[in-house]
C-alpha cells in the first residue's frame, strides 16, 4: 500500500511541471482575452499564481494531504466535487464497457483458441484486430449516425434525459449508455480476445490437457481446467484495461458529451486549470494503484500456486 | 328524457375536448438549446467565456443599466434604456454621468432594485476590499468598464459615475455590467458559489436548475418589468455540447431544438432534412493583423494593400459553405462606422502583383513572413483550412507565409504581449490571425488604432501610431452627439482601410440551426442574442 505514495507524488509533481512547461496561462480560463496587464497581475495574486512554482506545488500538496484538492480556477467550484462527479459518471460508463469488452473478448478468444486455424479463428481474430485498430472517434460517430439518427434507437449524446445528476436505473437512462459503452468496449474486447486466444491455444498443447483427455474428461471439464489456468493472466490484462477505461476516453466522452473524467481532463488541460488537473490525476492514479492491489489480492484465490510462492 | 340524453352526450363530448385543449394551451413550452461551450457560463452576474456567453447566463437572468437592443434582426441594434431609464453627462464636468434608475423593478428574490444595488454591484467588481468582492466576476467585467474612476449614490433612484477622462463612448461599456441582487447574496450566506446555484437578477428568465457542465434550465419570469421582452417560451434548457458534430447529431436526433455554430460541412444535410439555418451580419472579423513596427515586412503600405487584393473572399465564403461574408474593412459595409474608404478592397491579382513589383519583390526575391495562428477555437472559424487558403493565395503574389501554430489560449498571450515582445519579435512573427469582436466603437475600432493602446497597454498589437488617428479618437471621446460621433468613427475606419492596417478576409455570421419545432428566433446583428424571442 505504501508504494502508492511515491507513485502519487511523482504523478502530481510531473503533471505540475508539465503544465508550467507548456505554453499558455491558467488565467486565460478566467480573464477575457484582452484583459489589461493590471487585471492579470491582480488575478495572479488572488490565485497565488505569482508565487514560485515549488511554493505553489508545496501549498497544493499540503492541502491535498488534508483532503482539500482546492478550487478549480476556471469554474470556481470545489475540485473534489468536480472530480467525484466525473469519476462516478466514468465508472458507470467504464463498468459497462469493461463488462461487455471482457465478456465478448473471453468468448471470442476461447472460440478462436479452441478452433485455431479454422474460419472461426479467422473471424474472431479479424474482429479483435478491428477492435484494437479502429479509431474511437470515427466508430462513435458512425454508431451515432446509424443508431441515433437513422434508426432513432438510442440518444446521440448526454448522460440521461435530465443530466447525470438525476441518473436512474431504468431503460430510459440505460439507453444513454449503450452507444458510448459499445464504442469504448471495442479496444478491451480486441485485447482480451487476443490474450485469451493465445492462452487457450497454448494450453491446449500442454501435457496436462493431454492427460485430462486421456483420463476421459469431457470437453466442458477440460475447458474448466483451461479457464482456471488462464484466469490469472486474463484478470491482470483486464484490470489494466479497466484502469485505462477509468482514465476516460477523451474522444469518446467528447463525441457523446458524456461528463466523465476524460471530458474533464480535456477541459482542464486546455484551460491550464492546474488544481483541477492535479485533482483528476491524483484520483485516477489512486484508482489505478487500488485496482492493481485488488488484482494482487485476488490472484492467489484464483491461482493457488501464487499462495505457495 | 331524450333531450337530457342529447345534452348529456354533448357535454360528455365537449368536456374532455375542453380539458384537452386547456392542458394543451397551458402545457409548458420548452426549447432545448445546444450551445458550443464546454460549461455553463458563470451565473453569478458577470458571465465568463467571452461575449457570446452573455446571451446565455447574462442578459437572461440579469439586466444592465444601459442595454443593447438585441431583439431586432433587420438593422444593427443600438443602446437602449435598461435598468436606467435615462442617462446624461454633466455639462459642466463631462466626466460625470448621472443615471436615472427605473422604479418598481424587483429582483427574482423579491427585493427591490435601487441605487444601493448599483453601488453594491460596482463595489462587487471594482473594490477588492469590499465584502462582496468576487475576483472571478471582477476579472470578467473590469476590462470592459475601464473608464470608471468613481461613483456615488445621488438618491434612491439615481447614481453618478465619474470617468477617468472625458469619454463620450462610456455608455457603450455598460451593457457588459450586470446587476445582481445584494439580498440574495446575503440570503446565500454571502457565498458566491451558493449564489451561482440560486442566482437572482431582474432579467426575463430565472435560473431553475444548474448542473455544471451539463445543463442550465431557465424559466420565464412572468413578472418581468419590460412587457415587450417577456419570454415567448416557458423554459429554455441550455446544454453545453462543445463538439460541433455532436451538436449536429443531437439536433438531427431531436435531443435539442436549436444549436449554435453548425459546422459548414453539414449545412446541405441540415437544410435538406428540413432544418432552418439562421444567420446575420455579426460584429466579427477574421483578419491578419500586421506588425507595422520597424523591421516588419508589412511596414510598406504597398505590400499591405497587395495582400488585401490577393484574396478571393468569395472563395473563402464558399469554403465556409456560405457561413461567412466577405470583409472589405474592419467593419461590415452596413455598419454606420464603415464610411467611404478610398482603398476599395477586392480580388485583383494583377493589381496585387504590380504593387509587389513596385515594392521590390519577385518570384526570385519573395517576401517572407511568419504569421501566428490558432489551431481552432471560438471566433477562429475553420482556422487551418482558411489559413492554408491564405498561404496559397499570398504565394500567388510572391509572399511566402509560414505559420507558428498554437492553441487559442496561447495565441491570446502572444496577442496581449504585442508584436514588439520577445515572444513575437524574437520568433520572427510579424502578423497575427485572431478573430476580433467588433461590437462597439472601442471593441471594433479605437482599441486597434489608438497609440495609447499599443501592446502591452492594450491590443494595438502591431504598434500602429498615427497622430491624425489619435486626434480623431480624442475628438470622438469628447463628442456626445451620436451622429457626429458616428461620422468621426467612420473617418477613423476609412483611415484604417486606406492604410490597410490589417488583411481583412471575412466576417462570421454567427449561424444557428433550428428544428422545425422552433417557430421564431430573432437573430440580432450582435453577439448578444435575445433568448426571449425564441418561440416554440
Amino acid at each position: 500500500m505504501l508504494y502508492a505514495i511515491p507513485i502519487a507524488l511523482s504523478v502530481t509533481l510531473i503533471s505540475f511541471i508539465l503544465v508550467y512547461l507548456a505554453p499558455g496561462d491558467p488565467l486565460n480560463a478566467i480573464a477575457p482575452a484582452d484583459a489589461p496587464a493590471e487585471v492579470i497581475a491582480s488575478l495572479k495574486s488572488a490565485y497565488g499564481l505569482d508565487r514560485p512554482v515549488p511554493v505553489q506545488y508545496g501549498m497544493w500538496l499540503l492541502r491535498a494531504v488534508h483532503g482539500d484538492l482546492g478550487t478549480s480556477i476556471a469554474s470556481g467550484r470545489a475540485v473534489t466535487g468536480e472530480v467525484m462527479g466525473a469519476v462516478s459518471n466514468t465508472l458507470l460508463l467504464a463498468g459497462f464497457a469493461a463488462f461487455a469488452g471482457v465478456l465478448v473478448g473471453c468468448i471470442l478468444g476461447a472460440l478462436a483458441g479452441y478452433h485455431r486455424g479454422t474460419w472461426i479463428d479467422r473471424v474472431a481474430t479479424t474482429i479483435s484486430v478491428i477492435g484494437v485498430s479502429i479509431p474511437h472517434y470515427w466508430l462513435g460517430l458512425v454508431l451515432t449516425i446509424v443508431f441515433s439518427i437513422w434508426l432513432s434507437w438510442f440518444p446521440a449524446m448526454g448522460a440521461g434525459p435530465d443530466g447525470s445528476s438525476e441518473w436512474l436505473w431504468n431503460v430510459e437512462h440505460l439507453r444513454y449508455l449503450v452507444l458510448p459503452a459499445l464504442t469504448l468496449s471495442v479496444i478491451p474486447m480486441g485485447i482480451i480476445t487476443r490474450t485469451v486466444r493465445a492462452l487457450v491455444a497454448d494450453m491446449l498443447e500442454q501435457e496436462f490437457v493431454v492427460a485430462l483427455r486421456a483420463r476421459g474428461l469431457s470437453g466442458r471439464d477440460i475447458f474448466r481446467h483451461i479457464a482456471k489456468n488462464a484466469a490469472p493472466t486474463v484478470l491482470a490484462v483486464a484490470s489494466l484495461q479497466v484502469g485505462y477505461l477509468m482514465g476516460g476516453s477523451i474522444l469518446v466522452e467528447t463525441v457523446f458529451a458524456w461528463p466523465g473524467t476524460g471530458y474533464l481532463l480535456n477541459t482542464a488541460i486546455f484551460q491550464r486549470d492546474i488544481p483541477l488537473l492535479q485533482g483528476i490525476l491524483l484520483v485516477l492514479c489512486m484508482f489505478f494503484v487500488l485496482l492493481n492491489m485488488l488484482v494482487d489480492v485476488l490472484q492467489p484465490f484464483i491461482d493457488p500456486r501464487m499462495r505457495r510462492n | 328524457m331524450k333531450l337530457f340524453r342529447k345534452q348529456l352526450s354533448i357535454w360528455l363530448l365537449v368536456l374532455p375536448l375542453g380539458f384537452f385543449l386547456n392542458s394543451a394551451l397551458h402545457a409548458e413550452t420548452i426549447a432545448r438549446y445546444g450551445i458550443s461551450m464546454a460549461d455553463i457560463p458563470l451565473t453569478t452576474g458577470q458571465p465568463d467565456r467571452g461575449a457570446g456567453a452573455y446571451q446565455f447566463t447574462g442578459h437572461t437572468i440579469y439586466d444592465p443599466l444601459v442595454a443593447w437592443e438585441s431583439n431586432i434582426s433587420t438593422r444593427p441594434g443600438k443602446l437602449i434604456p435598461g435598468l436606467a431609464t435615462s442617462w446624461k453627462v454633466d455639462a459642466k464636468d463631462q466626466k460625470k454621468w448621472v443615471f436615472t434608475l427605473r422604479k418598481g423593478v424587483k429582483f427574482h428574490d423579491g427585493s427591490e432594485f435601487t441605487a444601493d444595488a448599483v453601488i453594491w454591484n460596482l463595489d462587487k467588481v471594482l473594490v477588492d476590499k469590499s465584502l462582496q468582492f468576487d475576483a472571478k466576476q471582477s476579472a470578467q467585467v473590469r476590462p470592459r468598464i475601464p473608464s470608471i474612476a468613481s461613483y456615488r449614490k445621488v438618491n434612491d433612484y439615481a447614481v453618478e459615475i465619474t470617468t477617468k477622462e472625458v469619454d463620450a463612448l462610456f455608455p457603450y461599456q455598460l451593457p457588459w455590467f450586470l446587476i445582481s441582487s445584494p439580498a440574495q447574496w446575503e440570503k446565500m450566506g454571502k457565498d458566491w458559489s451558493q449564489v451561482a446555484v440560486h442566482p437572482s437578477g431582474t432579467g426575463p428568465f430565472k435560473l431553475d436548475k444548474l448542473v455544471p457542465r451539463e445543463r442550465a434550465e431557465l424559466v420565464k419570469n412572468s413578472d418581468y418589468w419590460d412587457s415587450k421582452r417577456l419570454a415567448k417560451t416557458d423554459r429554455i434548457v441550455l446544454i453545453p455540447i462543445p463538439d460541433a458534430m455532436t451538436r449536429v447529431n443531437a439536433l438531427l436526433n431531436g435531443q435539442v431544438d436549436l444549436i449554435e455554430t453548425p459546422p459548414p460541412d453539414v449545412v446541405p444535410q441540415l437544410t435538406s432534412a428540413g432544418f432552418k439555418l439562421v444567420q446575420n451580419v455579426t460584429p466579427h472579423v477574421w483578419p491578419y493583423h500586421f506588425s507595422t513596427l520597424p523591421g516588419s515586412p508589412w511596414t510598406d503600405i504597398r505590400v499591405r494593400k497587395a495582400a488585401n487584393l490577393a484574396i478571393d473572399r468569395d472563395a473563402v465564403v464558399k469554403l465556409m459553405n456560405g457561413l461567412a461574408t466577405p470583409a472589405v474593412g474592419q467593419m461590415d459595409v452596413t455598419s454606420p462606422w464603415f464610411g467611404k474608404p478610398a482603398f476599395k478592397i477586392h480580388y485583383d491579382l494583377a493589381a496585387a502583383r504590380a504593387l509587389m513589383v513596385q515594392a521590390g519583390y519577385s518570384k526570385e526575391h519573395p517576401l517572407v513572413a511568419k504569421v501566428i495562428i490558432a489551431q481552432g477555437g471560438t471566433g477562429q472559424m475553420l482556422s487551418l483550412p482558411m489559413n492554408e487558403f491564405m498561404q496559397q493565395s499570398l504565394a500567388e503574389i510572391n509572399i511566402k507565409v509560414s505559420f507558428e501554430t498554437v492553441e487559442l489560449e496561447n495565441l491570446y498571450l502572444h496577442w496581449r504581449s504585442g508584436a514588439s515582445s520577445d515572444m513575437n519579435a524574437g520568433k520572427g512573427i510579424t502578423a497575427i490571425n485572431l478573430g476580433y469582436v467588433t461590437a462597439d466603437p472601442f471593441y471594433g475600432i479605437t482599441r486597434f488604432v489608438d497609440s495609447r493602446y499599443i501592446a502591452p497597454n492594450g491590443v494595438n498589437w502591431g504598434g500602429y501610431n498615427n497622430p491624425k488617428v489619435d486626434a480623431l479618437v480624442d475628438k470622438i471621446r469628447t463628442t456626445f452627439d451620436t451622429k457626429t460621433q458616428d461620422k468621426l468613427l467612420s473617418k477613423v475606419h476609412e483611415i484604417m482601410v486606406d492604410d490597410a492596417l490589417m488583411l481583412w478576409v471575412v466576417h462570421d455570421v454567427n449561424p444557428h440551426a433550428l428544428s422545425p419545432k422552433v417557430k421564431e428566433f430573432v437573430q440580432a446583428q450582435h453577439w448578444f442574442q435575445d433568448l426571449t424571442t425564441i418561440r416554440m
